[in-house]
């Protein structure tokens, strides 16, 4: 735990902008500080999805599914800015994407995880479909 | 530059994504790691929502509807078509990197050509190819997982394929390159490489079979986080990047475990094209099977002290998770210790078969991993193998000529008894002969799986009736 706490602090630190806009010439993007992110954040990565259960690993496949429709952020910026429509129609499609796997992504983790039950809870109680005929 | 409170709301998206996978470690905590990252999807989307250039409210409305309108019945389709919904929604994450892309070099492009830094047009580059490899890409596994009839479900291969996968990927790259170098003189490229990459996508994946979907899912798992990942780094936007980045970890490891599990590399399952009857199989001599009655083999199931039951991708694909569960219910009540056996690539996706028996009420507990069962198998008294094939074939243990010689797999064997339900001797989707059939205790109930296991229900239960008079 420790370890993780360390590991968010780092991450936290390099989302935030050591250099505020000294200007906003394009040029302005700070790349090595987003590959620093990238690095760390792959290592996080690494490291916690290590140590996920093996049970879990399809629900594990939606979620982060779900978490990488983060990508809405970006379409969202496309869709609602005053761009050439042919811009906007792109953004909206990228939008629709993207809104579609932060809904099917985390409604099905949540269903999948609720299947998932300790013997004393499973034991007698939800009798399946099947058990009826 | 993005204000200060939306990049304080992407700072606290990060960390609870990060809680969120943190708790998927533990089924007891893993409904949290839910809730920890539907938070931080509607801070991350609030805060956006908050700058003040957007205008377009009906469009974003528009999208966000319809997404909900697809998302909902999608999260509602049954456990075993998760695979092609998780294949499907790659192929979603894929094309709206690919399109964002698109859209920021065309906006850039117009906006003035001095916008187009080396820095952007290389992650530009990276995200259309990444993201529109994996849109189609998705889509074919998809579509071969949901077996859709103009896909073919065999391995499509042909003479000069991998020439012409490597081929097209590096006239791409070779063309990106060039883009890079000079976004004015080679705008024109921008369109073809975008085809190129749609159209590798598709040869891509033609040649994977069945079995190697749990990889090729993975895989194309991390591709659709690092196209986020490269989205990130075109909007200089942090919160893209670590949450691609977590997205793109989690692909890889699972890459990393299913080849394992399969004793393959990467570059096999893309350009091994397994799965084809392999020849030396057909020179096998006419072995016998010896077959057991369902009321027999309910006789020594009521009788072993142990069972492990070792479910493979035709236990989903007959639907007997529900009578396996009263097969389960019925031997546990008689006092027999009842586990499961998962092998890392059963089914078509990692962790396919847990989620499927957890959903027939079985208890996560008695789901044991591989390497976990395989020191007690000696001391089972009865292996049920049901539906599965090659990862109980004890060829891959000791005959170097035989394709998943080197496998691990769950050794079924050395149960002292083994039952093995099957359809027909027909060979797996590898085209292996499974030399577990032919072992001296194995007995074969043949019939579809859930008709056997519901008559050993029905003959168990008579049983036991019997018994308790």
């Amino acid at each position: 735990m420790f370890n993780l706490a360390k590991m968010l602090l780092i991450i936290l630190l390099l989302n935030i902008p050591v250099f505020p806009a000294e200007s906003s010439t394009p040029q302005s993007t700070d790349f090595f500080s987003m590959i620093f992110v990238f690095m760390l954040a792959t290592f996080i990565g690494l490291g916690v999805i290590t140590r996920v259960s093996r049970l879990l690993h399809t629900p594990l496949m939606s979620l982060t599914n779900a978490i990488s429709a983060i990508a809405v952020v970006g379409s969202l910026i496309l869709t609602g800015s005053d761009y050439p429509s042919y811009i906007t129609w792109l953004g909206a499609i990228a939008l629709f994407a993207s809104m579609t796997n932060i809904v099917s992504g985390f409604l099905i983790t949540d269903r999948m995880l609720k299947m998932f039950k300790s013997p004393s809870k499973a034991s007698g109680t939800g009798k399946s479909k099947e058990d009826k005929k | 530059m993005i204000p200060a409170v939306v990049q304080t709301a992407y700072i606290i998206s990060t960390a609870l994504f990060v809680f969120s996978l943190n708790w998927m470690k533990d089924p007891k905590t893993a409904r949290r790691g839910v809730f920890a990252g539907v938070a931080a999807m509607i801070i991350a989307i609030g805060s956006t929502l908050v700058e003040p250039g957007i205008v377009n409210w009906d469009w974003i409305a528009l999208a966000i509807v319809l997404g909900f309108a697809v998302g909902i019945p999608l999260s509602k389709v049954p456990l075993t078509a998760v695979p092609q919904r998780t294949a499907l929604s790659h192929s979603f994450g894929g094309l709206a990197a690919g399109l964002v892309g698109t859209a920021k070099f065309y906006l850039w492009f117009n906006e003035g050509p001095e916008n187009l830094t080396a820095f952007r047009m290389i992650a530009i580059v990276a995200e259309i190819i990444l993201g529109y490899l994996t849109f189609t890409g998705s889509l074919m596994a998809a579509g071969k997982l949901q077996e859709v009839k103009w896909i073919p479900q065999r391995p499509v291969t042909y003479r000069g394929q991998n020439f012409i996968n490597i081929g097209l990927l590096s006239i791409a790259v070779i063309m990106g390159i060039l883009l890079i170098l000079n976004p004015l003189q080679f705008t024109y490229l921008f369109p073809f490489i975008i085809i190129l990459a749609l159209l590798f996508g598709i040869l891509l994946i033609i040649p994977i079979g069945g079995a190697d979907m749990p990889t090729v899912i993975s895989l194309l798992n991390s591709y659709a986080g690092l196209s986020a990942v490269a989205m990130g780094f075109v909007l200089d936007n942090k919160l893209l990047v670590t949450a691609g980045a977590l997205d793109g970890s989690s692909g890889l490891i699972l890459s990393i475990i299913m080849c394992k599990a399969m004793n393959r590399s990467f570059t096999n399952v893309l350009f091994g094209a397994f799965g084809q009857v392999q020849k030396g199989a057909q020179t096998v001599e006419q072995r016998t099977v010896k077959t057991e009655t369902t009321e027999g083999a309910a006789q020594i199931l009521e009788q072993a002290s142990s069972v492990v039951i070792i479910p493979g991708y035709g236990m989903a694909v007959a639907q007997a998770q529900y009578r396996i569960r009263e097969l389960y219910d019925l031997l546990s009540k008689n006092g027999v210790d009842v586990k499961f056996a998962i092998h890392p690539v059963a089914g078509r996706m990692p962790g396919h078969m847990n989620v499927l028996l957890a959903e027939a009420n079985i208890p996560y507990e008695k789901l044991v991993e591989m390497d976990d069962i395989n020191p007690d198998m000696a001391q089972v008294d009865v292996a049920l193998v049901v539906g599965a094939n090659d990862v109980v074939n004890p060829a891959a243990r000791h005959d170097n000529s035989s394709p998943i010689y080197g496998m691990p797999i769950i050794n079924a064997d050395k149960a002292k008894m083994c039952f093995a339900i099957k359809r027909t001797m027909n060979p797996g989707f590898a085209g292996i002969e499974n030399e577990l059939y032919f072992a001296e205790h194995t007995f074969m109930l043949f019939g579809d799986a859930k008709a056997v296991i519901g008559e050993l229900v029905k003959q168990l239960s008579a049983d036991l009736i019997g018994t308790e008079k």
